[in-house]
């Protein structure tokens, strides 16, 4: 334990360093931060940054797997987030389930870490039975989708490194192309390519490698919906995985945000009164 | 329930929310399943008036909840119902959930019937003391009579209290003559006797206290009142069972300690009032092996240790000193599904349970779920003697509503 603390420590030590270099000069840094590294940085901060003061959301959402034969199942699922405003700390997620009926209740309790493993906690609504579960399946399915667990959860800026590629048309925008590296343990991915827009920084499309470094998943994010007139929101997203020809479709409805949800909504007591 | 009823039934739960309170919007929710099921037993029977092989039973449990706009007030009654082809004591209807809940900013508070399950372990669930067990369902102790409660919690930064009290008794349900499953001598409900003087009107009383610190979960709790695990003590005619329910203190605890993909478990009690004060204890842990075999699915491997001290004055249990192994397997495919592949051992004297359980979806809306259970090597003396030869198979087909 005190290993991982201390690795954290110095990890964050390294983070200040680049922060403050990227502030003063583009040139290659002491800690091995280049130019493309600093610029690839601040094009993720300036994007992430861009969603900071949110404070919490709800949203309903539909996902659809499709497998490559053409068959489809659907689920319907509710997910609350508490923005923790400290890049240091992650946010807090509640995600719950409505369909397939059989999971009507299950919920999934999420507080996530930066570097250390989240913490998790499961709810399975047939037995009243709360369960902490292992974080380190980052890589698995989520729900049987094309999602990864951390694909939902590995959001935060400091999770990973970053270098700028080059800019290039994405679609209606001008887009800055930057490769992310995991910077977590148990990541499925080598690194992930990333689209950001130039005019109103947003992820318009992502692209997964595998530990093999094998092109893996696709994924586009459309109808951006502002909210607030600070805060976006993609309201879809599909995600294709090219190695088994399946894809998972995420349809959101209307976001709602400064829902009032406070810390004490998000602890693992909650979960026995989801629904 | 077809989408456009929920909505309408939406829309007028809205309606009235708005006449009433000019604020958000409640939620009127109706779900729930109903379900077939087969139990086959390829044995014959080992006493008189038990049925052959096949047992047949329909299952009801619907849901209606209603939660306020603002979260803070909740309602929710789910009550249960089993036909049962075979056996007339496995015919029951409960009122598992029926419940008043109003949250305010550091309390909460239910008053109504409930179901609470603590406790983290797999192979045995040593720490549940709200709930009487409901031993016609399965003998897993997996399934509950609703028990009637007020329940005051308390959600602070350095955890959750919560305190129970609990008015009206709930006597364990068991199988009838007809029933497999079940002891040599049919048990007499009706000839339950208890401890206190006030019978099933005693008021029993629980304290908890849970909280999470970094990788450890933790809870602890005391019960005082009337156990709900009987002794069964056999009438001067020989012919019946008599449950007899004492009074107990009771203190438990359950810790769970989360690794990386270890879970380390431990529940232990101790227990006053039925024979000599004794403690009891299962333990182990579960490791997953997460996308094994290079595919999407997740392995994992259980390994439990049960001990439990007491002596012939307390009620019998066949969970004194066994050990548990088992084997999870998740597919994570669209149909979610999963099986669940286990044996307990009994260090002494070798007798042997074995388990499966299965489960997947079928379309959005069916679900099929296989159990069988087998019993090896139970000697005379053993617990599980009576039901040596009621090994099952069982296969339930729900629908979700």
């Amino acid at each position: 334990m005190t290993m991982r603390v201390s690795l954290k420590r110095l990890n964050r030590a390294a983070l200040a360093g680049l922060l403050s270099l990227s502030a003063v000069t583009a040139a290659p840094s002491a800690f091995g931060a280049t130019a493309e590294e600093e610029k690839g940085f601040e094009i993720a901060a300036r994007s992430d940054r861009s969603d900071r003061g949110f404070g919490d959301s709800r949203v309903g959402l539909t996902m659809t797997l499709h497998n490559a034969a053409g068959a489809q199942s659907k689920r319907t699922l509710q997910i609350r987030t508490l923005e923790i405003p400290s890049e240091d700390l992650g946010d807090k997620s509640l995600i719950i389930f409505d369909s397939p009926r059989d999971i009507d209740g299950t919920a999934l309790l999420s507080h996530a870490k930066i570097l250390d493993p989240d913490d998790q906690w499961l709810f399975l609504p047939a037995l009243k039975r709360i369960k902490r579960i292992s974080s380190v399946n980052k890589s698995g399915p989520f729900v049987g989708s094309e999602f990864a667990f951390e694909d939902f959860t590995a959001l935060e800026l400091m999770k990973y490194s970053y270098k700028y590629l080059r800019e290039e048309p994405c679609g209606e925008f001008m887009c800055d192309v930057v490769e992310r590296y995991p910077r977590y343990e148990y990541s499925g991915y080598t690194r992930q390519v990333s689209w950001v827009d130039q005019e109103v920084f947003q992820v318009r499309k992502v692209e997964f490698y595998d530990r093999r470094d094998d092109l893996l998943k696709t994924l586009a994010l459309k109808n951006y919906r502002l909210y607030k007139d600070k805060y976006w929101r993609a309201l879809e997203l599909s995600m294709t995985n090219h190695q088994t020809g399946k894809r998972t479709e995420l349809i959101y409805d209307d976001y709602v945000f400064g829902a009032g949800l406070k810390s004490k909504d998000f602890v693992k007591g909650v979960l026995r009164r989801i629904k | 329930m077809p989408p456009g009823v929920a909505a309408k039934l939406r829309a007028a739960a809205a309606a009235l929310a708005f006449a009433a309170v000019p604020a958000a919007a409640g939620e009127f929710e109706i779900s729930g399943s109903a379900a077939g099921e087969a139990r086959v037993f390829p044995s014959d029977p080992r006493f008189d008036g038990q049925f052959s092989h096949v047992q047949a039973s329909l299952i009801l449990s619907p849901e209606l909840g209603y939660r306020s706009g603002d979260d803070r007030r909740q309602v929710k009654i789910a009550p249960f119902l089993r036909l049962d082809g075979q056996d007339s004591e496995r015919t029951h209807a409960d009122l598992r959930e029926g419940y008043w809940r109003s949250v305010q900013d550091q309390w909460d508070v239910l008053i109504g019937v409930n179901t609470v399950f603590w406790g983290v372990t797999e192979s045995r669930h040593l720490i549940n003391v709200i709930n009487q067990v409901d031993q016609v369902e399965n003998s897993d102790q997996e399934d509950f009579l609703g028990q009637p409660m007020i329940n005051l919690g308390s959600q602070r930064d350095w955890g959750r209290v919560d305190f129970f009290v609990l008015p009206g008794f709930r006597e364990r349900s068991f199988p009838g003559r007809d029933g497999r499953l079940r002891a040599g001598l049919p048990v007499d409900e009706g000839a339950a006797r208890h401890e206190s003087d006030l019978g099933e009107a005693n008021v029993d009383a629980a304290l908890r206290y849970s909280h999470y610190i970094g990788d450890w979960d933790l809870g602890t709790y005391f019960f005082h009142g009337t156990g709900r695990e009987p002794r069964l003590v056999a009438n001067a005619a020989g012919t019946r069972l008599e449950p007899r329910y004492d009074t107990i203190n009771q203190a438990g605890l359950d810790v769970q300690y989360t690794l990386e993909a270890w879970l380390w478990k431990l529940e232990a009690i101790a227990r006053e009032g039925q024979g000599k004060t004794f403690a009891a204890a299962v333990g182990g842990f579960e490791y997953t092996f997460f996308q094994a075999f290079g595919s999407n699915a997740d392995l994992g491997l259980l390994a439990e240790y049960q001990y439990d001290g007491r002596d012939d004055a307390a009620p019998i249990t066949a969970a004194d000193n066994d050990v548990f192994a088992g084997a999870r397997l998740a597919l994570n495919d669209f149909q979610d599904t999963t099986a669940l592949l286990g044996t307990v051992v009994d260090v002494e004297n070798q007798s042997t349970a074995l388990f499966i359980e299965a489960e997947r979806r079928l379309g959005d809306r069916w679900k099929l779920e296989l159990e069988s259970r087998w019993f090896f090597n139970a000697g005379k003396t053993d617990p599980l003697a009576a039901i040596a030869d009621d090994d099952f198979i069982q296969l339930r087909i729900s629908y979700f509503f």
